[in-house]
């Protein structure tokens, strides 16, 4: 974390919104603010104003960490021709829902 | 240019003026926060709250004006500055963000307690205004609210400007809740409730925030603001050159 003396700005947060169909929440955005109960209130205003949602999630930003970009051929390149991973094969009955 | 209408005020017309006008040009002064923000987030937040407040006052000028035969456009933007009736606590000019975070909790409480009650006002029609505007109002008491203790309890810098916009705002809180002919019909017809009637839950409210944010209310002095009856400030006859200039010269524009 950068010494706070010397910080300028508000801390960055990532904004999630669930949408009224939706049943997960997605990230949607980011947005600077000073604390969680703000982030929160200007998610708000700032991401859900043309009825996007009806839940927010907020999560600092600093909190979330990433894979590194340079690993992405040894990471994700692997599951190309592994097919057979996906659930596809299976027939599902109705009473199943949101698979 | 185009003529000034002229509005019958019959006691309901005027109740349902004042309500209207309260949330027109509050309205009209957060709008002027556009571009001006102190933060992208907030710019959108108080634009947001601005257009809330319009879309009430549009809802409550339809209403008042529907009997004579007037829309909400000629309401809104061809009476004279006398014809209009929200408390002159509206009409100030915007301050800094202190200022106007502040006055929007007075105003969003007012209407918040107002509204509340209003929706079971034995006019149809405003009832179902207020149970729409009642949501709004939480939200802009709440965002209100916690910008007010933010800042009375941040910087030293952030609390002496939030004294100094309550010390002003604080001489205009009394017309909030004078008594008069207006709420007194609106009263014994169902119509809504005295101003006054709401004052109790407004101190504590009001109150509670300003404690929070170890804010000290003035001491009460015997000036009283006059705008529910007409009589404005020099300030709004420039926010109403601003507001009106358009539709005088460009009579029955639209978008």
């Amino acid at each position: 974390m950068t010494n706070p003396d010397t910080r300028t700005e508000w801390p960055l947060w990532e904004v999630f919104v669930r949408s009224r169909a939706g049943l997960d929440h997605k990230h949607c955005g980011s947005l600077h603010a000073a604390d969680a109960a703000m982030a929160i209130q200007m998610a708000r205003d700032v991401y859900t104003r043309r009825q996007e949602g009806c839940s927010l999630w907020v999560v600092p930003s600093a909190q979330i960490t990433a894979s590194d970009p340079g690993d992405k051929d040894m990471y994700f390149d692997p599951a190309e021709d592994k097919v057979y991973r996906h659930p596809t094969f299976y027939k599902l009955p109705s009473e199943v829902d949101h698979m | 240019m185009t003529a000034s209408i002229q509005l019958q005020q019959d006691t309901a017309t005027q109740y349902l003026l004042r309500l209207g006008d309260t949330c027109l040009i509050l309205g009209q002064r957060l709008g002027e926060w556009c571009g001006h923000g102190p933060v992208l987030e907030e710019d959108i937040a108080l634009t947001n709250m601005a257009l809330d407040l319009i879309g009430q006052a549009r809802a409550l000028l339809s209403h008042a004006g529907a009997g004579q035969g007037l829309d909400e456009d000629q309401l809104a933007f061809l009476r004279d500055e006398r014809d209009y009736r929200n408390p002159t606590l509206v009409e100030l000019p915007r301050g800094d963000f202190a200022f106007t975070v502040q006055r929007n909790l007075m105003a969003a409480t007012l209407l918040k307690l107002l509204w509340q009650r209003l929706q079971t006002s034995t006019d149809a029609e405003l009832a179902a205004i207020a149970g729409k505007a009642v949501k709004e109002a939480r939200y802009h008491q709440q965002h209100a609210a916690d910008w007010v203790v933010r800042l009375g309890d941040g910087t030293a810098e952030s609390a002496r400007r939030s004294q100094a916009a309550l010390a002003q705002l604080w001489r205009y809180v009394p017309e909030l809740f004078e008594a008069d002919a207006v709420d007194d019909a609106a009263a014994a017809s169902g119509l809504g409730p005295r101003w006054a009637d709401v004052q109790a839950d407004w101190q504590a409210e009001v109150g509670a925030v300003l404690a929070e944010a170890g804010l000290q209310p003035p001491v009460g002095s015997a000036f009283r603001s006059t705008g529910k009856r007409g009589v404005h400030t020099e300030h709004m006859g420039h926010l109403l050159a601003t507001m009106q200039h358009l539709q005088r010269a460009y009579p029955g524009g639209v978008w």
